[in-house]
């Protein structure tokens, strides 16, 4: 079986200005579709991230790593892989992406917080390697 | 179809600021802005539904709307000199990119100065933020003026006066220095906060109506810090307008009586602005660059993070509050540190602490009611009374002197009470 992530793009001006009610109506659409894929067996962690004004971002392509205040911007990097930390606060979430970046230097990590996290994964997710 | 309309009218007004500012830059008018975004809408409802959204909504307004007011400006003046660029009435992705192009470097100081010209110092307040909810939000009138709790000619007026006088003043529109970039930053969130207190300081049953202007000042925060990411104070700024919005739901009962933070049902309180706000906050302290707006949001944010009312953390809350009246030494602040104190050190230091306080807030509702509930808490009914009297003659709104009669209905009720078992 191959996994795959669905990686979400949309105007954020758009969509931190919807209402709390049509906030609300599309996640209640999307959990419709979500409870299908539970069932099926193939859904694991689905996150909704804070919006971008919540972002640091770490440039690891120098030493000592860069730490910037926004989003990451480069549209000469392609994101290539995620992590999903369980810290204690922003700086240790820092200290974790530096320690990161010494083991792979070169390009950015863009440190997010998660605003609302599904991690009910699938058994055959979480064996699969 | 509704869905089509309904899309459409969010990228239209997520697109606006940027629009109308970059079109202010083009013709130097608000009012020739305004029109040219308004055709550009209508091209866009006439012609989005069939070939679908651009790319880039907002540079596909820009360029329809300035095509479209050079087009009015050459036909009202046919004998007059011709404007210097080429009208483009057809648009392909070329084009539209060489808009972004010219666009992107010019936004962030465009959308600045539109907001920056919204807090002309010229004009009152009021007019201030009227201005700005028109034409940087573009709410209508009648939206305004129901935020307002005010009539529609009244509104009208006073945004008409505005741009009368701005047509008068002087805007710079050359790229501003780093130093008139702070200023005007720091005048914009000043405008902004404003627009917030206006919905926030409402009660009873507008409250919900004017919620309105609170949710509007956060959007114009959040679009302030998408262009300044790494401004703390913006942080701060964005992070306090969450925190205090957050706790709307429990702010009135159902009557719309105020409930004092104390007394507030916190399961009430939006967990996912919180939870934004606490992210702010904590960004923003990294920077090690204090100032006012960081610090009201230290102090929303340790209300934020206390689960009940008695698990709040007073005397750091108090060492804020010192922290924000060195920033800015105001007796309002003052005042608040006082209540904090009193929440550590007991009711008597803090009854002192707002004696030399009295002369510049002898006209403040909130300073007397504060006074009556010190000196109720010290057992001194008889001034109690007298200060909470005062209070009630300076309430803003119904329900704040209702608020302040339920005080002093408690207290004839204690002192009743007393009185009995004294017998």
């Amino acid at each position: 079986m191959q996994q795959f992530a669905i990686l979400c793009y949309h105007a954020e001006s758009v969509v931190c200005a919807w209402s709390k009610e049509e906030d609300d109506a599309v996640m209640a659409k999307l959990s419709v579709v979500q409870d299908k894929l539970v069932k099926a067996g193939k859904l694991g962690p689905v996150a909704r991230l804070m919006p971008t004004t919540t972002a640091t971002t770490l440039r690891k392509d120098r030493t000592p790593a860069l730490v910037v205040d926004g989003p990451f911007a480069e549209t000469k990097e392609q994101l290539l892989g995620f992590y999903i930390l369980n810290c204690d606060s922003l700086e240790d979430a820092l200290s974790i992406a530096r320690e990161l970046g010494e083991a792979n230097p070169g390009g950015s990590y863009e440190i997010r917080p998660v605003a609302y996290i599904n991690t009910a994964t699938v058994p055959g997710l979480a064996a699969a390697t | 179809m509704t869905e089509i309309c309904c899309w459409i009218d969010h990228a239209l007004t997520a697109a606006r600021p940027q629009s109308i500012a970059a079109l202010v830059r083009y013709f130097r008018d608000l009012d020739t802005a305004e029109e040219a975004f308004q055709e550009a809408c209508l091209r866009a409802l006439k012609t989005w539904p069939d070939k679908g959204p651009p790319r880039d909504p907002a540079a596909w307004l820009i360029f329809v709307g300035r095509n479209a007011a050079l087009d009015g400006i050459r036909r009202q003046s046919r004998t007059g000199e011709l404007p210097p660029e080429a009208p483009v009435s057809d648009l392909d992705d070329a084009e539209t990119d060489m808009a972004q192009r010219l666009d992107d470097s010019h936004f962030r100081d465009d959308i600045l100065r539109l907001l920056f010209v919204c807090c002309d110092p010229v004009l009152p307040v009021n007019q201030q933020i009227a201005l700005a909810l028109r034409i940087v939000s573009g709410l209508s009138v009648a939206e305004i003026a129901r935020a307002f709790l005010s009539g529609e000619s009244a509104i009208e007026q006073r945004i008409t006066r505005a741009k009368r006088r701005i047509a008068q003043t002087q805007v710079p529109f050359e790229p501003p220095g780093p130093l008139q970039r702070a200023e005007r930053l720091s005048t914009v969130a000043t405008m902004i906060y404003l627009v917030f207190n206006e919905g926030y300081s409402a009660t009873g049953g507008t409250a919900h109506i004017r919620a309105a202007l609170c949710e509007e000042a956060i959007r114009l925060a959040r679009l302030l810090l998408t262009l300044f990411p790494a401004e703390p104070e913006i942080m701060g700024l964005m992070a306090l307008l969450l925190l205090q919005h957050a706790r709307t739901p429990a702010r009135l009962d159902a009557d719309g009586a105020i409930v004092l933070l104390d007394d507030q049902d916190r399961t009430l309180w939006d967990a996912k602005m919180i939870a934004e706000g606490l992210a702010l906050v904590e960004k923003a302290v990294r920077n090690q660059q204090p100032g006012p707006y960081q610090a009201q949001a230290a102090i929303a944010a340790m209300h934020a993070r206390a689960k009940r009312a008695e698990d709040t953390n007073w005397p750091q809350i108090a060492a804020l509050y010192e922290a924000l009246q060195q920033l800015q030494p105001t007796p309002v602040v003052a005042l608040n540190r006082a209540v904090a104190v009193s929440k550590v050190h007991g009711p008597a230091q803090a009854l002192n602490m707002l004696d030399e306080l009295e002369t510049a807030l002898v006209n403040y509702f909130y300073f007397h009611g504060v006074k009556g509930a010190l000196l109720m808490q010290l057992g001194r009914a008889g001034e109690a009374k007298i200060a909470f009297d005062r209070a009630i003659a300076r309430a803003n709104t119904a329900a704040e002197a209702a608020h302040i009669r339920l005080q002093i209905d408690r207290l004839i009720k204690d002192s009743d009470a007393a009185r009995t078992t004294s017998r």
